[in-house]
């Protein structure tokens, strides 16, 4: 107990450095839901393929670390930039490809569920297999710095070098803390900005109370549920270069683990509700932390998913509990 | 759910490559002792049995050339006495290595096996091969347990998970005069196991314990304990890819105690994940660096192009402790057990010797040293 609160600090910090990106990934869980009712499984996916994405721009850039300032920033935002891409492309393509003709068929949900399942299997697959993928088209030994040890660990050269900027509570907080839960933060309020002003937005919020009706008003329904897919996509893009600078590692089946705690955080915080999936995370993560302080390490998923269904026996609907279509223009 | 085949497979058999380690070397003289009366040895085979296809090929393959090379050279200075080379492709799964063993026993010009490669194939395969008297020795299986089975065909010519612990303690409190010593476990029988055995042979010196779980990624509670504990070293019971993760992450919340790990954490894969921050990691090994034997290291590079790698020394010497015997005419599985069980001889790895469960009485244990990006040997570690 008392290892708790003398590293309180500490703890608090790089509980909510994880529970950012959890929220940043939860967003997709909780938009496509929101739209939806369906749990896109394959989510988890979305993410991992933009975590490779940044690191193969920075293995192809090759920045040593301590390069010139703006030379870091063009770097990042490079990657951030392909992340986004790559995320968001997967995640249409996962529309178009495992649930589309679902949708239209007005498939039953499990059905979709399980399609995405599939879905996720199959992304993780071809990552996990990148090097063979690689050999078919001839490639192998020109794409060598990308495709390598593709069921290990891959590492992500972090241009930006982590500094110590100012001390709490026997902690230094470091340069690449704040970013993670000040672009964290930014990107939340950008969306739920984005949800509640733009057209889009509106169509997002109209689909998801009631998208027949939404559609006799001229929302354009298959149009939105892209839009969603791919917003969710690039926040998970986001997430992925935040983990990185962090995490520093990514492999072909890392978004597994990431895609559960992230799905739980959605879970916490009210799915459907894009606030709920940001403050979800950040519990999860603290929760976490804290229960791994209190009792060990070991136990940190059960002290977190014992908060998950105390929370969900006292409110069912999550924290905030409100859904998508229900908020408030 | 989708777990339980996603993740737990692939890390089953990382788990099960990983009781294993790095390359090996010794002195140039052959276990294969002295020319004898020869006689035919028509139709005589021996056996690889390990993984060569499945997520840990890599590992199975180094051992199986070891055997081969072994083998080649035996076949060219005998001319008059060839033998074969059965292989048994296991793809490192214990539920195949049921079958595979009952297949070997009814072959009955094998009279001797190398392997099963991993301890969960051992497990399974090793009362089949008792049963039909057909003598092992594996090159890589260290699970302390499978030489308490009572199976009389079991052998091994490296030292067993629990020769290693003691080692790594040694180390840290004699090389490292460590005062401070934290200890990380990732829970698997072989992490949680070696992690126990250090934490008892460091006593009081130990300052904490925590335990991690496999295919976690952030690792900050425990970077905090282990911080506010003030330890200058931190010994971490597991396999590279957490590893990697956790050393990477101490070091960027400006954790400077020495990183120690085993055997599961020498890998390229280590370097890999961590970079920079592996940098003056210890890993220790039950296995000689291959510098140790020029002679093998060449005839190996030559034979397959490449260098030899985690075990296939050990491999080398597990075929020619059975070639020495086919040699002097034992070419029956009877004959060839007790060879085996008497057999005293210098490998290139060590003075090959086995005690009555068929574990090596000589064991060595090295310790590995991260620099420059690469694994290098740093010195052996005298235990007992």
């Amino acid at each position: 107990m008392s290892f708790l609160f003398n590293n309180f600090v500490e703890l608090t910090v790089t509980g909510l450095v994880l529970g950012a990106v959890y929220g940043l990934v939860a967003l997709g869980y909780t938009l496509v839901y929101g739209v939806l009712q369906l749990i896109n499984f394959a989510h988890s996916e979305v993410w991992m393929f933009g975590s490779f994405a940044a690191v193969w721009v920075t293995v192809a850039l090759g920045v040593a670390p301590g390069s010139a300032l703006p030379v870091v920033i063009g770097v990042l935002l490079l990657a951030l930039l392909a992340a986004m891409t790559v995320s968001g492309g997967v995640a249409l393509l996962l529309e178009r490809v495992a649930y589309r003709r679902l949708i239209r068929l007005d498939a039953p949900k499990l059905v979709a569920l399980i399609s995405a399942i599939g879905a996720s299997f199959a992304l993780a697959e071809i990552m996990g297999l990148r090097d063979r993928v690689a050999g078919w088209i001839g490639l192998r030994d020109t794409l060598d710095p990308y495709v390598r040890s593709a069921r290990d660990n891959t590492r992500f050269q972090n241009p930006l070098e982590t500094e110590g900027l100012f001390t709490v509570g026997g902690y230094t907080v470091s340069n690449v803390d704040v970013i993670i839960i000040v672009s964290a933060v930014l990107m939340m309020v950008a969306l739920d900005q984005f949800i509640r002003r733009t057209r889009t937005g509106r169509g997002i919020r109209a689909v998801a109370q009631d998208s027949e009706a939404a559609a006799l008003m001229g929302v354009n329904r298959n149009r939105i549920i892209r839009a969603t897919f791919l917003v969710g996509g690039i926040m998970a893009g986001a997430a992925a270069l935040l983990y990185l600078m962090r995490f520093g590692v990514t492999r072909w089946n890392a978004g597994f683990l990431l895609g559960v705690k992230a799905f739980t955080a959605a879970v916490l915080g009210g799915i459907g509700n894009v606030r709920g999936a940001l403050l979800g995370g950040f519990v999860l993560g603290l929760a976490e932390n804290y229960g791994s302080a209190l009792i060990g390490s070991e136990w940190r998923d059960v002290v977190a998913f014992l908060l998950l269904v105390v929370i969900l026996l006292f409110r069912p609907t999550g924290l905030l509990g409100e859904s998508l279509g229900r908020a408030r223009a | 759910m989708r777990f339980s085949v996603k993740t737990g497979a692939p890390l089953l058999a990382l788990a099960l490559a990983l009781s294993a380690c790095g390359t090996s070397g010794g002195d140039d003289e052959e276990a294969s002792g002295g020319g004898g009366e020869a006689g035919t040895c028509e139709d005589v085979a021996i056996g690889y049995f390990g993984a060569l296809t499945g997520s840990a090929a890599n590992l199975g393959i180094n051992i199986r050339n070891g055997v081969k090379l072994a083998v080649d050279e035996f076949n060219e200075e005998n001319a008059d006495c060839q033998v074969s080379l059965e292989e048994y492709d296991s793809a490192g799964d214990p539920n195949q290595a049921t079958g595979l063993a009952t297949q070997a026993i009814g072959d009955d010009s094998v009279i001797g096996v190398v392997g099963p490669a991993f301890s969960g194939e051992s497990d399974t395969a090793g009362p089949i091969f008792a049963e039909g008297g057909l003598p092992t020795i594996s090159a890589s299986a260290t699970n302390p347990d499978l030489s308490e089975n009572g199976w009389d065909t079991f052998h091994r010519v490296l030292g067993n998970d629990a020769s290693q612990g003691p080692a790594a303690a040694t180390y840290i409190a004699d090389v490292l005069q460590s005062e401070k010593v934290f200890v990380v476990d990732d829970a698997s029988a072989y992490g949680a196991g070696l992690a126990e055995i250090v934490e008892e042979s460091a006593g009081d010196a130990v300052v904490g314990t925590d335990t991690i779980q496999t295919g976690q990624t952030d690792f900050s509670a425990t970077v905090t304990s282990i911080r506010s504990s003030g330890a200058d070293s931190v010994f971490f019971g597991g396999y590279y890819a957490e590893a990697g993760l956790l050393v990477q992450q101490m070091r960027g919340a400006g954790v400077e105690a020495t990183f120690v790990v085993a055997d599961g954490v020498k890998d390229p894969g280590f370097i890999e994940a961590a970079g920079d921050a592996a940098e003056g990691t210890i890993i220790t090994c039950p296995c000689l660096p291959p510098e140790e034997s020029q002679d093998f290291y060449s005839a190996f590079e030559e034979a397959f192009g490449a260098a030899p790698a985690t075990y296939s020394a050990e491999a080398y010497d597990a075929a020619n402790v059975f070639l020495a015997g086919i040699l002097e005419g034992n070419t029956d599985r009877e004959s060839l057990l007790e060879w085996v069980n008497d057999f005293s001889g210098e490998g290139i790895t060590k003075t090959i010797t086995f005690d009555e469960n068929g574990e090596p009485e000589n064991i060595s244990v090295w310790a590995y040293k991260v620099e420059n990006g690469e694994i290098v040997a740093d010195q052996e570690i005298e235990t007992n």
